[in-house]
């Protein structure tokens, strides 16, 4: 017999899952309740809880006033939902919006669920949504997806970090979505394999991106990049389950990502010195939005 | 080696605001300050420091603060129409904004409140992840989490008091995780601060109370 896995990597997740024959969620269930002492009850309790916030943040931003006070944040979830002109399939359009929708109500003081961060919290409400309406997913595949998305969260905080100020927006809305696309193809019968070929597609298509909020504020390019993520997952989860490999295994993506966030600068990760915040209409919306009104303490 | 992560912050926590440092952990800074003023407050003079003076309206810290201080949990969603409430209460308070204090934590923020009866000064840091140090209060070093039941004790400074309240403690069951005494001069004043797994009964706490030495004490649960 094999130990539960300590999720400190995909490999010995695997390995443990076939000797045990048990599905992906179940090990992420053990390792709640041996390492953190919580019962089976509150965990799928808690994970029921999450996702109705996570649902009720789409309805909240799809439904309520979306306008924060910078003004960057205007309702964008509502327009994408309400347009006509539809670009690819009602369906996409229907993703996306909320992906946005979910993310705005955090930009806006609206309550959400960080998965993994605050930042990225409009993509799991996404994503999880829209595969249990289009499939007619029950509630309970739902949860136990949310398990796996939880395992991958898991080795990618050991092993490459979850916060933008350690690596990156890969970080943030990167991990989110390989949590989102490896839920997907978990939730839609996918093997093992593939579900984790969706980890190492959604990995390498994410690696890289910096973490460069305007004015510091979570809403751009966050919003913006909570839909890009949603869709990335997509196309991860449909190539994955297809049977198609990520030839860099899970693994070596997720190190992959935590030696670009380590080597990224200081700038941009989340201190609003480089990239979008750094451009000139960055800098004066910053000007703008930032109090300026601040007393300097003498030097102690 | 450190604590393993829980699943629950993979999804989660449930919380309100853009960020869990600005938000979550200013609403539980707020909230210890209620809780230790112990009623409605009805004035409050808050300061913001370093990287929280530029962007705490920005991502909604000001509200946080004002709702932490109307003890209102993290994941209320009141927190966005806090000013609202507030101003039903009649609560009055002015904001501030501080840089370059160069020996606090980058996102620190002061509390002055006024309740009918009392008056206190609390500063606070807010750590990441909602995660917060209660650095001073009325002027002591305290450092507390917030996340354990919490006995502050202010008392005269004499010989053995701290062996004195810990044992009153052990014998009452707590398991002490925490101690901290603090002290204003020589002779003076002394601030005892614990952290504990459970609380304190109320009948050791009207003894303690009884103490000719003690002058205050305020017990706090610990804040999901
Ligand atoms: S740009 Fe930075 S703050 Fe915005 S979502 Fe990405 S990691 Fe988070």
């Amino acid at each position: 017999m094999l130990d539960i896995p300590l999720f400190d990597d995909f490999k010995s997740w695997k390995a443990y899952c076939l000797e045990e024959n048990k599905p992906l969620y179940m090990p992420v269930l053990s390792y709640e309740i041996m390492q953190r002492g919580r019962t089976e009850a509150e965990i799928w309790a808690h994970l029921k809880k999450a996702y109705l916030v996570m649902t009720e943040a789409i309805t909240t931003g799809l439904t309520e006033d979306m306008t924060s006070r910078s003004g960057m944040v205007n309702n964008s979830g509502k327009k994408v939902y309400n347009t006509p002109i539809t670009v690819l399939s009602p369906e996409f359009q229907k993703l996306i919006s909320r992906a946005i929708a979910a993310k705005e109500v955090n930009s806006c003081m609206g309550r959400i669920v960080a998965a993994p961060t605050a930042g990225a919290s409009g993509i799991l409400p996404a994503i999880l949504s829209t595969i249990q309406e289009l499939h007619q997913l029950s509630d309970e595949k739902i949860l136990e997806g949310l398990l796996v998305a939880a395992g991958i969260a898991l080795i990618i905080e050991r092993n490459a970090g979850l916060a933008g100020a350690v690596g990156g927006c890969q970080a943030e809305t990167g991990s989110a979505a390989a949590m989102g696309a490896g839920a997907v193809v978990y939730c839609l019968g996918g093997t093992i394999d593939m579900v984790f070929n969706a980890v190492a597609i959604t990995i390498q298509c994410m690696l890289g991106l910096i973490c460069d909020p305007v004015a510091g504020l979570v809403e751009v390019p966050c919003i913006v990049r909570n839909a890009s993520a949603v869709s990335i997952a997509y196309s991860s989860a449909q190539i994955a389950i297809a049977g198609v490999g990520a030839v860099i295994p899970v693994d070596e993506c997720v190190q992959a990502m935590g030696e670009v966030g380590q080597s990224m600068e200081t700038k941009y990760k989340e201190t609003a010195l480089g990239g979008l915040a750094a451009t000139l209409t960055g800098q004066n919306i910053a000007k703008k939005v930032l109090i300026q009104n601040i007393e300097i303490l003498p030097e102690e | 080696m450190s604590e393993r992560s829980s699943i629950f912050d993979m999804i989660g926590p449930i919380m309100i605001g853009p960020s869990s440092s600005h938000t979550a952990g200013v609403v539980r800074i707020g909230r210890t300050a209620r809780h230790i003023l112990c009623e409605m407050p009805t004035e409050a003079t808050i300061i913001f420091y370093n990287s929280f003076a530029q962007t705490y309206e920005g991502h909604g810290s000001d509200r946080a603060v004002i709702a932490g201080l109307l003890d209102y949990a993290t994941d209320d969603v009141r927190i966005k129409t806090s000013f609202d409430e507030a101003a039903k209460v009649g609560f009055k308070y002015t904001f501030k904004s501080a840089g370059n204090a160069s020996t606090m934590h980058p996102n620190t923020v002061k509390i002055i409140v006024k309740s009918e009866n009392r008056e206190i000064e609390l500063v606070g840091e807010s750590k990441g992840g909602g995660l917060v140090n209660i650095a001073s209060y009325n002027g002591f070093r305290a450092d507390f989490s917030t996340s354990l039941n919490t006995l502050i004790i202010l008392a005269d400074d004499v010989k053995g008091s701290v062996a004195f309240i810990s044992s009153i403690l052990s014998n009452d069951d707590c398991n002490i995780a925490t101690m901290n005494v603090s002290r204003v001069g020589k002779n003076a004043l002394a601030c005892q601060f614990y952290e504990m797994d459970s609380s304190v009964r109320e009948l050791t706490l009207a003894y303690m109370r009884s103490l000719s030495w003690v002058k205050e004490i305020i017990s706090l649960n610990a804040l999901e």
